[in-house]
Formats: C-alpha cells, sequence, structure tokens
C-alpha cells in the first residue's frame, strides 16, 4: 500500500470520511480547550458525569420526535442545563461540595435517561447515542458541531482571564469582581455545549474521551497555559486523523479508535514527558549554581 | 472627622453561634489596626464580616461607599491553586484588576508598575516562574505585591505573617507601614505580640467580645491580655439564646 494510499486516498475518495475529518477538526479546537480547563479545574472526572446527564434529555427528544438531530440537541442541552444549575445552585448554597451535589443530580438524571429510552427506544438507537456515529455525519450535524466550536471559541476568549482566575483563586476573583459566577455558569454552559456536540460524533461515552486524554497529556509536557491549549487541540486533531485512518483501513468503529488514539499520545507523553513517570528516575543531571 | 468603619453591636457567628459577640467599635480613616486575641477569639471572623464573605447574625457594620474591590482582602488560608499553571507575573497582574478588568490589555506603564510592585516585594528575577515553584515566603510576597496594585483604601490581613522567615517579615512590616503613610486604612491579625508593640500604634484586642481598642501601650497590658484568655470559653453546643439587646 502506497503512502497516499495509507494516508490520503481515504479522504480524497470518500465524502463520508472528509465529513468526519471536518467534525473531528471542530472538536479539537472547540471541546479539547474545554477540556484542558476541566483537568486544570479538576473536574476531568465531571466531564464523564455531566456526559451522562445528557441522556434523559436526548431521549426524551428521541421519545417525541425520533431520530431528530434538533430535538436529540435540544434535549441533551436542556438536561444537561438542569444538571448543571441545580447542582451549581445546592454547591453554592448548601454545605455539599460541587462533587456531590453534580454527582447527586446526574446520577438521577442517568437513571431518568435510561428508563425513557426503554420505554420506547430500539438498542440501536441507543447504541446510537452512546456511540455516536462519527462516519455518518450529515449536513445538520457537522454544522451544528460546528457552530458549537465557534460559539467555544468566542466563548472562552470572552471568559479567558475571570475563568483562570475563577481556577486558580477564586476568592480573589470574587472580591474584585462580580464576574464569578458568570464565569462558573458560562464555563459549565460550555461543558454541556460541547459535549452534546460530542455526543453527535462520538456518542456520550466517547465524547469526554477527546477532550480529557489530550489535555492530560498537554499537562505533562508543558506548565505554561497557552502552549497547553494548543498542543491540547494539535494531539487531539492528530489523534482524530490516526483514529479515522486505523478505522477505516482495520474496519473497526471510528469512536473509540479515535478515542484510543488520544490514548496513545497520553501513554506516550506518560513516558516521554518531563511530568511524566520516567522523569523522575532518569539519572541526576548536574545541579545549577542558583 | 467620621470613623471610617463603624461595628455596631456586630455580632457575626456560624450556625447561630457567636464568633464575635456584640462589638461596638469605630475604626478611623488612615488607622493602622493590629487585631490581637487569643485562639479562637473572632479575628479572622472579624476580617471575613468587613470583607463582605460573612453576613451579620445581629448588629451592623458601617463601610463608606467604596467601589468594588476597595477593600483588597488577603485570606490566611488561601483558596489559590498552587499547581495552576500561571506566572508570577501574570498572577501579580491581577491586582490591576479594577482597571483593566476581564478584557482591558496591560499598557506599557501598568506593566511597568507591575514590575515595579514585583521588586517592591523583592521578587525581581521571578516573573516568568510559575507560582507553584515558590516557597512560601515567595508567595507571601507575591501577594503583597499583588495587594499594591491592588491600590484599595481598606486593606485586610489575616495573618500574613504565619510560617514567614524574620528577613520576609520584616520587609512586610514595611509595607504595611508604607500602605499606613499612604493613608490607607489596615486591619492586621497578628500573633506575635512583638511584632504589635513594634510596628502597630493601634490594638483591637479580641476574645468573641471587645476586652479593648486603642492605642496599643493601654491595650497591651499583662490585665488585658489576661482577661482575654480568660473570657475566650469553649464553644457551647447547648447555648442558650443570647438575651443582649439587639438595639445598640
Amino acid at each position: 500500500m502506497s503512502p497516499y494510499e495509507l494516508l490520503f486516498a481515504p479522504f480524497a475518495d470518500f465524502g463520508f470520511m472528509r465529513r468526519a475529518l471536518a467534525g473531528c477538526l471542530a472538536l479539537s479546537l472547540g471541546a479539547t480547550p474545554v477540556g484542558v480547563f476541566l483537568l486544570l479545574r479538576r473536574m476531568s472526572l465531571m466531564g464523564d458525569a455531566m456526559s451522562h446527564a445528557i441522556l434523559p434529555g436526548a431521549a426524551l427528544g428521541y421519545l417525541a420526535f425520533g431520530l431528530s438531530l434538533g430535538a436529540m440537541t435540544v434535549g441533551g442541552i436542556l438536561a444537561g442545563l438542569v444538571v448543571v444549575f441545580a447542582a451549581g445552585l445546592v454547591t453554592r448554597a448548601s454545605v455539599l461540595k460541587e462533587d456531590a451535589s453534580l454527582a447527586a443530580f446526574y446520577l438521577l438524571s442517568l437513571a431518568a435517561g435510561v428508563m425513557i429510552v426503554s420505554l420506547r427506544g430500539r438498542n440501536l438507537d441507543l447504541l446510537h447515542v452512546l456511540f455516536g456515529s462519527v462516519l455518518a455525519l450529515d449536513d445538520h450535524s457537522l454544522l451544528l458541531i460546528a457552530s458549537i466550536t465557534s460559539l467555544t471559541l468566542f466563548g472562552l476568549a470572552l471568559l479567558f482571564r475571570p475563568l483562570v482566575l475563577e481556577c486558580f483563586d477564586p476568592s480573589f476573583l470574587r472580591a474584585v469582581s462580580r464576574l464569578s459566577p458568570v464565569a462558573h455558569y458560562g464555563f459549565l454552559l460550555l461543558v454541556v455545549f460541547n459535549l452534546v456536540s460530542g455526543f453527535h460524533a462520538l456518542g456520550t461515552l466517547m465524547a469526554v474521551g477527546i477532550m480529557i486524554l489530550p489535555s492530560a497529556a498537554a499537562r505533562l509536557w508543558t506548565r505554561n497555559l497557552p502552549a497547553m491549549l494548543l498542543f491540547a487541540s494539535l494531539s487531539a486533531l492528530a489523534s482524530s486523523i490516526a483514529g479515522l485512518l486505523f478505522s477505516f483501513h482495520a474496519d473497526v468503529p471510528a469512536g473509540p479508535a479515535i478515542v484510543l488514539m488520544c490514548g496513545l499520545v497520553y501513554f506516550a507523553s506518560l513516558l516521554a514527558a518531563p511530568g511524566g513517570l520516567l522523569a523522575g528516575r532518569l539519572p541526576v543531571r548536574k545541579h545549577l549554581e542558583s | 472627622m467620621p470613623p471610617l468603619i463603624r461595628f455596631d453591636n456586630l455580632t457575626l457567628g456560624y450556625e447561630r453561634h457567636p464568633a464575635i459577640h456584640h462589638l461596638s467599635a469605630d475604626v478611623p480613616a488612615g488607622a493602622l489596626v493590629a487585631v490581637v486575641g487569643p485562639n479562637g477569639a473572632g479575628k479572622s471572623t472579624l476580617l471575613k464580616g468587613v470583607a463582605g464573605e460573612l453576613r451579620p447574625i445581629g448588629g451592623h457594620i458601617h463601610l463608606p461607599e467604596l467601589p468594588r474591590g476597595g477593600i483588597a482582602y488577603m485570606p490566611q488560608r488561601s483558596e489559590m491553586d498552587h499547581s495552576f499553571p500561571v506566572s508570577v507575573f501574570d498572577m501579580v497582574a491581577m491586582g490591576l484588576w479594577r482597571e483593566i478588568g476581564a478584557f482591558g490589555g496591560l499598557s506599557r506603564g501598568q506593566r511597568q508598575r507591575v514590575e515595579n510592585a514585583i521588586e517592591a516585594v523583592s521578587l525581581s528575577g521571578f516573573e516568568a516562574r510559575q507560582i507553584g515553584s515558590l516557597s512560601g515566603g515567595q508567595l507571601q510576597r507575591a501577594r503583597f505585591a499583588r495587594l499594591i496594585l491592588q491600590d484599595a483604601p481598606i486593606i485586610l490581613l489575616d495573618e500574613p505573617f504565619a510560617a514567614i522567615d524574620a528577613r520576609t517579615v520584616e520587609d512586610l512590616v514595611h509595607l504595611i507601614l508604607h500602605w499606613h503613610a499612604e493613608g490607607r486604612t489596615v486591619l492586621t491579625v497578628v500573633h506575635d505580640f512583638e511584632q504589635v508593640r513594634r510596628h502597630f500604634s493601634t490594638c483591637l484586642l479580641l476574645a468573641r467580645e471587645l476586652v479593648a481598642f486603642g492605642p496599643t501601650a493601654a491595650v497591651m497590658t499583662d490585665a488585658l491580655l489576661a482577661r482575654a484568655r480568660h473570657l475566650s470559653e469553649a464553644f457551647d453546643d447547648n447555648a442558650p439564646e443570647c438575651h443582649v439587646a439587639e438595639a445598640a
């Protein structure tokens, strides 16, 4: 097989591969930077929780309107927002910490979702929701993902300074400005949007993968935030391309292939990066004078 | 001249248990006040109340009309996440928030002021370092540099010298005295009586209730300090309701 056939032909010859590539590009630019902030806020696992919280909304949309992109998107976003804001309210007004309140609401949401799906769903549809369909992205889905990415980049640019402060010194932000809740909820809003965007391509279970894995890899390489964001996006894109090609040639599902490629980058970083496993085991280099 | 901060029969506390009990005192503008008292006397609680982080459960705190950020409050246990990737320069520059807000860039002049603040706390050369790589004393210096830029008329410091070496304490006290000379009102919780006697003209001695407030020499007497120790009884879960009149 020539390099052309290996690397370019799948995209050149097949429209669905090009669409998948465009979708992944959008996810890498939008969802992955959001994942970097999730990681830095120590909310990596909450992304997973949130992705489950979206299920009942998407299921309700499906129950009412069938396999409709719009209905499932709106439903997913609404369910995500209800969980985020209810949990946020409980966190700010009660003694429960963020993880506890979010866990409570997402578990309820997930249970409701499974209940709803079982009322009328067929297994095939459930598989679509859980694992997405990156190789079957239609115009509407693609437009939706691209729009959410544009919104995300714009939102992150607007929120950047308050969000960074909210992450590393929230009490200072509260003292100097009223933007603390704006940064907090604005960011969670972006998380929900991107999870919904990711669930169309990769499914609710896989969407978090392209957010967190490249971010964790980036954190191993650098302690500079802009560099982290750039590294994470680029490695997410590279993993997406590799994953799509792997899925094409080996005839395996694309969503998991992409996330596994992200995992490959993560493991390579664990081995090679300055913040990784081996850094502490290398021979000690001669220390500096000061 | 009217007082800047007036504590009017103030009670602050947690879950109905008072940590500050019926405190009345007037802090004049430009005062440099050491807040002194045994552990559990309510010193941190008082600062939290002034900073607006804790709502009074009785009485009032009268403050002048200030823009947001007009009170610079440095809590004892900072919620700061030291592992977050941010440089000393960026962290200190956030002291300019009132000027630059969420979106404004730093002008050349403002960059220079950030540099100057970093130099004022002897951290020059550390601008590009990550805050996570600083020692405890260096981090405290960086927090003071940020305070310099906050340019607030009221400054609240909760145990700024805890676990800080003598040299750093000396530098930081110097900054506090400078703020005092600039006419700012500074309330500082201090545990070291020696430091209080040497540097602070006014003293507020607390033991849940006010023991004494006035010139340091008149407050830091053996008799009053012993009274403060005696007053700081244990927190009683089954305490009866307080019947002191709320109206002053």
